[in-house]
């Protein structure tokens, strides 16, 4: 059959010729491409060591920020949850009770707030939806995991530690609807 | 019967019948607003403003406008009346000025407050009134109180409508709260810490536009546009026993009496269906009650988000 694109090669089984049979001018040849890629800029980077710049507008990990006191900004109102398009987030509230003032900003708070990592498709509009300026995506990226299990970041993982909260201000589109 | 014209609709009604009720029967764009008028209990409305209309024709005989806006919940039809509601700019510009009176005193803590997703001060207020605040003084704050053991009162939420002071007259033979000082300073409160314990003094919850009154066995445990609310009923001594119970999976978190479009308990059989204490807060079980089928929620409520209560669409065959 005639080929579309011409683009594949037309398998023959002539035999070879003495130049063929040498065998080291291919040889060479190859060892010649391989020599050249030493000099060539590489195409890839030491990751872990080095890190490459995120366009501001990207979207990584997840992270539910303080307060400039150090209280949860969360109040588990549900609307990320209602956001979001791939159902990943899922909590409970609770209420606060006297003495935890210094804990929760609001009179509710999440007991439980989870995010199905592997569900997330890292669109932002929780961080789009929330009211208390509470979820915000990082320019951070997701940990490769063994198990399925360890995908479901509870709020060990998505909180700030008081002691050195995430900075989201390299993001400059945080995806927040400016005043008109 | 009268006929009046409300926005351009004509309608023959009784003698005596309401503008908002008149404008109910037409039904659809031209109904106006209520927060404190609730057709179920006598002697509501006049309160909160929010019906305010226009009337750009007395009646046949004196055809004059009337000079001020009317509260349409407690004004009476005459005969050739005309009535302008959505088509004035006037009743416009008023009712923004409305919501934004209602809303100085009231907190913006939706996030937070049970009654979201069906408040209907939230709904007024995303419909009229600009997005924004020019309040800059404190607003009036208390501290959220318990009257019986069932119901948490926030007064800080209250629009002062008395639709719950009713219920208590109408409903119950003996009230023990109601409205002290005045202006202002007024709140809810009980006599003397006294405790809300009789059997249909639930139903204060219900009739409640804001979240001021909110059920202490629902408080902070979901949001109602998780729960999937399903029409059900039970054998009950005091009550019709015909109810919504709102689920998230298996469990019922909350019970409320069967609402209409207008946030009013429905008539079922010719009474209204308020339910007892009883069934709104001790059957939280699925066995005491029957399912009998999803509530049809308006599609653009988010109560309605990701629930399905059409049946399943069959797919259209092509070239049949």
């Amino acid at each position: 059959m005639q080929s579309l694109s011409n683009k594949s090669k037309v398998v023959s089984d002539k035999p070879m010729t003495f130049m063929e049979r040498l065998y080291l001018p291919a040889v060479f040849g190859g060892m010649w491409i391989t020599f050249k890629h030493l000099f060539k800029k590489h195409n890839t980077i030491k990751f872990p060591e080095k890190q490459r710049i995120f366009a501001p507008v990207y979207r990584g990990q997840h992270v539910l920020k303080r307060d400039e006191k150090g209280r949860e900004n969360c109040t588990a109102c549900g609307l990320c949850a209602v956001a979001c398009p791939a159902e990943a987030i899922t909590m409970t509230s609770a209420e606060r009770k006297k003495g935890e003032e210094h804990l929760y900003r609001e009179e509710k708070y999440a007991s439980m707030y989870e995010i199905n990592m592997l569900r997330c498709i890292f669109c932002g509009l929780c961080e789009e939806a929330c009211p208390k300026e509470a979820i915000f995506l990082t320019d951070r990226l997701v940990p490769t995991e063994f198990e399925r299990k360890d995908f479901i970041y509870g709020k060990d993982k998505l909180v700030e530690s008081k002691e050195n909260p995430i900075d989201i201000s390299l993001r400059q589109h945080t995806g927040k609807r400016t005043e008109k | 019967m009268v006929k009046v014209t409300i926005d351009d609709k004509t309608i023959e009604v009784e003698a005596g019948t309401t503008i908002l009720n008149a404008a109910r029967q037409i039904g659809g764009e031209v109904v106006p607003p209520a927060m404190c008028y609730y057709s179920k209990l006598t002697g509501s409305g006049g309160k909160c403003r929010t019906c305010l209309v226009e009337v750009s024709q007395g009646s046949e005989k004196d055809p004059r406008p009337m000079p001020k806006l009317v509260a349409s919940c407690s004004t009476q039809v005459m005969d050739g009346m005309v009535v302008k509601n959505k088509t004035s700019q006037r009743v416009k510009e008023n009712r923004d000025g409305v919501v934004e009176f209602l809303l100085i005193n009231h907190p913006l803590d939706c996030p937070i407050c049970d009654q979201a997703g069906e408040c209907h001060l939230q709904d007024l207020s995303f419909e009229n009134g600009s997005q924004k605040t020019r309040f800059e003084e404190e607003k009036r704050t208390y501290e959220p109180i318990d009257i019986g053991d069932k119901i948490k009162l926030h007064m800080n939420r209250c629009i002062l409508c008395y639709r719950c002071v009713h219920v208590a007259n109408q409903l119950t033979n003996q009230r023990v709260h109601g409205i002290l000082h005045r202006g202002e300073h007024a709140e809810i409160s009980t006599y003397i810490e006294k405790a809300v314990d009789n059997d249909f003094s639930g139903n204060m919850i219900d009739v409640c536009p804001v979240g001021a009154l909110t059920d202490k066995t629902f408080r902070f445990k979901s949001r109602v546009w998780f729960l999937k609310p399903m029409d059900a009923s039970c054998e009950c001594s005091k009550c019709s026993g015909k109810a919504v119970v709102w689920m998230f999976g298996n469990e019922i978190y909350r019970v409320t009496a069967r609402k209409d479009q207008y946030g009013e308990v429905e008539d079922i059989d010719g009474k209204t269906a308020w339910i007892c204490n009883e069934c709104r807060y001790d059957k939280k079980d699925l066995k005491n009650w029957t399912i009998e089928g999803p509530r049809k929620i308006n599609r653009h409520s988010v109560i309605s988000t990701n629930h399905y209560t059409e049946g399943k669409v069959e797919p259209k065959k092509l070239n049949s």
